[in-house]
This record gives C-alpha cells, structure tokens and sequence, in this order.
C-alpha cells in the first residue's frame, strides 16, 4: 500500500485496475528469416490489425470531437495502405531475408528522416504521423501492448505523465473511471477535461507512473487529492462509503438543478458553464446550468491539420446554441499562440508566451484567420441568444478595432442576404491588469465584461502558473486581485452593463461569499461545480457579503482573507 | 495514350493533409495507375506520403496524369473532386 499526494483536479472517488499509458519498448532484433512468405504476412497482418484499431480510434474521436477531429485519422489510415511504404517494406523482406520488423523499421525511418528534412514546419510536423502509425504496427509485430484510451474496455484508472487533448478527447467514461497524472495543477488542460467528462482525477502527483505497474488497484480521491495504490482491505471499504457519500450529496445537489440561483435574501444571480465542445453542452444542462459563460473555441483549431473552415465552425455554434435554447452561450474567439500552438500555422518561437503573441494580438494581425470565426458566429447568432467576447484586451484600441471587424463582417453577411441577429452583446474577457484598471473607460464602450481570473492573477503577481516553483503566488484572494475584480464590477454596475466570471475562482467556495458580496452578475465554472455553488449561495446573504466588503478589501494578506471568509462562512 | 490535366492550386494552405488524404481515397478508386507532377517530380497519386512529400503550396501548377483502362473516368473524377472540396481550379 502507497499513498501518494497530488492535486484535487475533479470531483468524485474512483476505485479500479491501474491502465498505464506509457510507451512500451519496442526495441527489436534484426533476424534472417528463411519463410519469406510467412514473414510478408506476419508484417500484412499486423497492418491490419493496426488499421482496425485506427478505425475505432477515428469513430471515437468523431463521436466525442466532432468530424474535423477524425479526419486526422483518415490521414493515418492512408498512411498503413500506401503502396510507396508498404511494397519497400515488403520488398526488403523477400530480397534481404529480413525481418518484418527491421523491414517497417528501416523503410518507415527513411520517409520520417525525409519528412522532417523538409524546409516547412507542417511537412516537418508529419513525420511526427508516420512515427506514430509505425510505432502501432511495431508493437503488434512485437506483440506488446500499445496503449489505446480509445480501446478500453474494462474499468480501470489510467495512470499518465499527462493526458494530451487527443488522449482525453478518446476516454470513454463507461470504462475509465478515474485518472491520475505526474504533471499538471488545476488548470491545466487534463484536469479541465476530467470535470468537463465528470471523472474523478487527481494531477500532479509527480511520481504516479513510477509508483502504479499496470493491474494494481487505485483508488483516486479527486476531493482530498490522494492516490491510494493496492489499498488495505479497510481502506477499501473506507473509500467505497466515500463514494456511497458522494452520490447521496450529488443527489441532493441535483435537487436544486431545475431552480434558479437565489442568495437566502434572495439576490438572483447566474450560474453558467464553461466548455470546449458542442458535447460539453449535455454535461451543462445535467447540472443545471443556467448558460455557458465561456465558450472556449481554440479545441477547433488544436489538434487538427488545418484551420476549420467557416462552415464547419458554423456547424459547431450552431449545434452549441441550439442546444442551449433561450440561455445565454458567451463564445470567446480564438485564443491561440503564446504556449497554445497549431501545427499548421508558424509561429516563431517566444522567450515569454505568456506576455506575447496571442489571442486577440494574433487574431488582429492575422485578421483572414479571424474574419472567418466572426462570420461562422454571426451566421450562427440566430440559432440562440449568442454573446461575443475577446480574449486579452489590453487597450481599448484592440476593442475598437475587434469589434469594427465583427461589425463589418455583419454588414458583409447582410449585404449577401443572410440573416444575423441584431442583438448580440459583445464583450471583452478582463485578464490583463491594465484593463482592469480602467475598467470604467472600457465599461462605456463594452456591453459586458468576463473577469478571467486565472490569467489575471497571473499577470497581477507576475507569477507564470505552469511554474511550480512560483505556485505559492497564485492567491486568488489576494487583495490585489479582490480590488481589480471589485474594480471592475463597480465600473460595470455604474454604466448598467453586467460582470462576470469565468476563471476557476468562480467556482471556488471560499471566493463564491466575496464576490456575491461584490455584486458579481455572472459565475461561470466547470459544470460540476454549478450544484455545489448553488447550493452555498442559497445559505448566503448578500447584503451581509457586501458589508464585509471594505473589510475584505482592507486586508493585507490573502490568508486573513481566506481566515475571514471561512468564520463568517462556517467553512 | 495516358489521360492529364492541369490543375492550379488556390486552396490558401496548399495541399496538405486533408485535402491529400481526399485526393488519394479518390485516385485509389481507380483501376489506372495514377500520378501527379509538380516542380519536376512526379509521385503515384495513391500514396499519402509521396503526395505530401511534394509540399505543393498555393498557386502551384500541378499535372495529374491516368494512365490505365478507366483513365478519363479518373481524371475527370479527380478533377472534380479538386473543384468541390475548393482545393484548385
């Protein structure tokens, strides 16, 4: 028994076989073989079954991420039939006495040495493509196992360095159970993922895939943040009354999924989600949701071969507000570059990701590339009550420009007979201190604004968050942060326009008291956070938040913060 | 007698994965042996990694050419196939 310690990423017990997704060791003999012919089918038949496998990997992604997601896999199936790598393979085989093994080996490094000698980024990028389709055949001829998210079919935790887009896009939540990482803290991408599939996960654990061999029990805690490896007997049953527990307290939350959000002195205030994909949207609605107050669109674009063209991401808003009904959906257009990068579009490397090319920046400067999404979203307006806004508005010249943009694409639209709805709200995200600063001239121009906490706590305490030596300045109740959240709520409020949230602090029960004391609009968290807060503020009284509000904003640390809240909260 | 056409790329990104993998489930349609030239080098149109080892970019100039039984049925259908999914002209 090990028990080891990581980072709560998302809710719930998980209790299973070990699945480890971890490379295996495809290292080979070359052999002489005498059977030419036998070797030649060893070599077909292992392409076959590589290609089977290739199938249901595309019918997943297609299912869980949409169409334009599978056609990479088109791709890598073309690849396990195409003649010019197939008849060399073979070749070698019935010329050289080889086997099937050195054969795919020799033949396969030739084409990735080539591909990753060209003179272009994309070309280089798809050797990555033939290495990985190769290294499937290889470990079938070895016959060791390659491990396959997508061809899990008995339950288990999957244990991970991390989980890329691709691996989590391909968990099918009837067999995983749960997942635990070595890297990653609670923004990061695969611990936004497990709480989007509703997955017990634990991240950050460091030593995970050292500590697990593949067939041990583990027991993941996604609320305390432990892994328990090959538990006693007595734990065992521990954890499964914690899991019994947990359901009972998802039944009550789901009591209130119909309601509206009511503070005990009955405030209203919105409780909406935030999601990556059309499928994320069933998730929003079976936990209540009021809307989606941020529509993160960058899993178009990643993981793809090229750019989505304007109707497939036409076809994506669309299903995403016609879903959604009469609710509010808050798409933020792209927010790409920096350390989020697409493989077909070069961008030169950065010394600051953080701090450079990025999101609105990018979009302005390559404004094909951002003409596109605005026309998909102004065709797609009239599905649905659809908001707009722009991700890292640091000038109210950025504003500007963006949004004359939009508007002449809607003249564009119009003049070409399709109709858009005249009443989208555009808005810009507040992640940069200096616009939370002068929130009261942006509040003027904008219609509302979304505070994106975890960039803004980042740029306010200049604390780069994928930095785990500077973790410790990632204080959302600093008062820094709490003054520029009230900052802009205020300038908001004074002009008649909303604020809202949609950083993982909206979602956490100790900032949820402060910011209804500020008079924040708007909270929008992953969508299994939503029950658990409504079911906090309907205990909380608004007017007694906002009294403690200048004492909050008074204070000089983030811990008297956090202290205060908690014995005014009973927390 | 082999069929051909000529055909210029104005897809912005050029032939790249995509639009190859559509080009090459297409030319594999065909009993003919299929081939497409670009900057003096030609490649069989069956093959994903000879066509994406070419990197025809946009504006390219690019010759298909059939070559079999069913050679105009290919070339018309290939070409076709180019005009529909907005990849050239």
């Amino acid at each position: 028994m090990t028990i080891l310690n990581g980072i709560a990423a998302s809710n719930g017990v998980a209790i299973a076989k070990a699945y480890t997704l971890e490379a295996p060791n495809l290292s080979f003999e070359t052999k002489k073989v005498d059977d030419v012919d036998k070797e030649v089918k060893r070599l077909d038949d292992a392409l076959a079954v590589s290609k089977k496998e290739l199938e249901i990997i595309k019918e997943n992604a297609r299912r869980s991420l949409g169409d334009e997601h599978a056609e990479i896999f088109s791709a890598h199936l073309l690849v396990l039939s195409d003649p010019e790598l197939i008849t060399p393979m073979e070749d070698k085989i019935k010329n050289e006495n080889v086997n099937a093994e050195a054969a795919l080996d020799e033949v396969a490094t030739m084409f990735i040495n080539m591909f990753k000698a060209m003179d272009n980024e994309y070309m280089r990028e798809r050797a990555a493509d033939i290495q990985d389709v190769t290294k499937r055949v290889m470990a079938h001829l070895l016959q060791v196992t390659f491990p396959d998210p997508a061809l899990i079919d008995e339950e288990v935790v999957i244990i991970a360095e991390d989980l890329t887009p691709s691996d989590t896009a391909q968990l099918n939540k009837q067999f995983v159970k749960g997942f635990t990482t070595n890297i990653g803290g609670r923004t990061s991408h695969s611990a936004i993922m497990a709480r989007s599939l509703e997955i017990p996960a634990v991240v950050g654990t460091k030593t995970v895939t050292e500590d697990v061999k593949d067939g041990d029990i583990v027991v993941v805690d996604g609320m305390d943040g432990e892994v328990i490896i090959n538990p006693t007997e007595e734990q065992l049953a521990t954890y499964k009354q914690k899991q019994v527990d947990f359901e009972k307290q998802k039944e009550i939350w789901a009591k209130l999924k119909n309601e509206p959000t009511l503070s005990k002195d009955n405030t209203h205030v919105e409780l909406v989600a935030n999601i990556g994909t059309p499928n994320d949207v069933e998730g929003v609605l079976n936990n209540g949701g009021e809307g989606v107050g941020l529509y993160r669109t960058e899993f178009l674009y990643m993981g793809n071969s090229d750019f989505p063209t304007e109707d497939e991401q036409f076809e994506a808003y669309k299903s995403v507000l016609d879903q959604m009904g009469d609710k509010p959906v808050v798409v933020r257009t792209l927010d790409i570059g920096g350390d989020k990068e697409l493989s077909y579009l070069d961008l030169p490397k950065e010394m600051n990701p953080f701090l450079g090319f990025r999101a609105i920046r990018l979009c302005l400067e390559r404004d094909d590339i951002f003409r596109t999404q605005l026309r998909a979203l102004l065709r797609a307006s009239v599905y649905g009550n659809l908001k707009i806004m722009f991700p890292m508005i640091a000038t109210l010249d950025e504003f500007r420009q963006a949004k004359a943009l939009l508007l002449e694409e809607k003249a564009n639209l119009k003049g070409e007979g399709v109709d858009v709805s005249d009443d989208i709200e555009i808005g810009i995200m507040v992640e940069i201190p200096s616009t939370a600063v002068i929130a009261r001239q942006f509040a003027k121009e904008v219609d509302f604004f979304s505070i994106g906490t975890n960039d803004l706590i980042q740029y306010t305490m200049a604390a780069d968050r994928m930095n785990e030596q500077v973790s410790y300045l990632y204080q959302p109740y600093h008062p820094a942060i709490l003054t520029l959240v009230n900052n802009v709520i205020e300038a908001a409020h004074a002009e008649g326009k909303w604020a809202g949230m949609c950083g993982e602090m909206a979602g956490d029960s100790i900032a949820i008291p402060i910011l209804l004391g500020f008079g924040l609009d708007e909270f929008s968290m992953s969508a299994t956070s939503i029950l658990p807060a409504r079911t906090q503020i309907k205990d909380l009284s608004r007017e007694e938040m906002a009294s403690y509000k200048d004492e909050i904003l008074s204070m000089g640390t983030a811990d008297e913060v956090e202290a205060f809240v908690r014995s005014k909260t009973n927390q | 007698m082999a069929a051909e056409k000529t055909i210029t790329i104005t897809d912005s990104t050029g032939v790249h994965a995509r639009p190859a993998t559509v080009l090459v489930n297409k030319a594999g349609n065909f009993a003919s042996d299929v081939t497409v030239e670009y900057n003096g080098k030609s490649v069989n149109l069956k093959s994903i990694m000879g066509v994406m080892s070419l990197g025809i970019p946009k504006d390219a100039e690019i010759k298909i050419v059939a070559e079999g039984s069913d050679e105009n049925e290919a070339i018309d259908a290939i070409y076709e196939t180019v005009k529909e999914t907005g990849l050239g002209e």
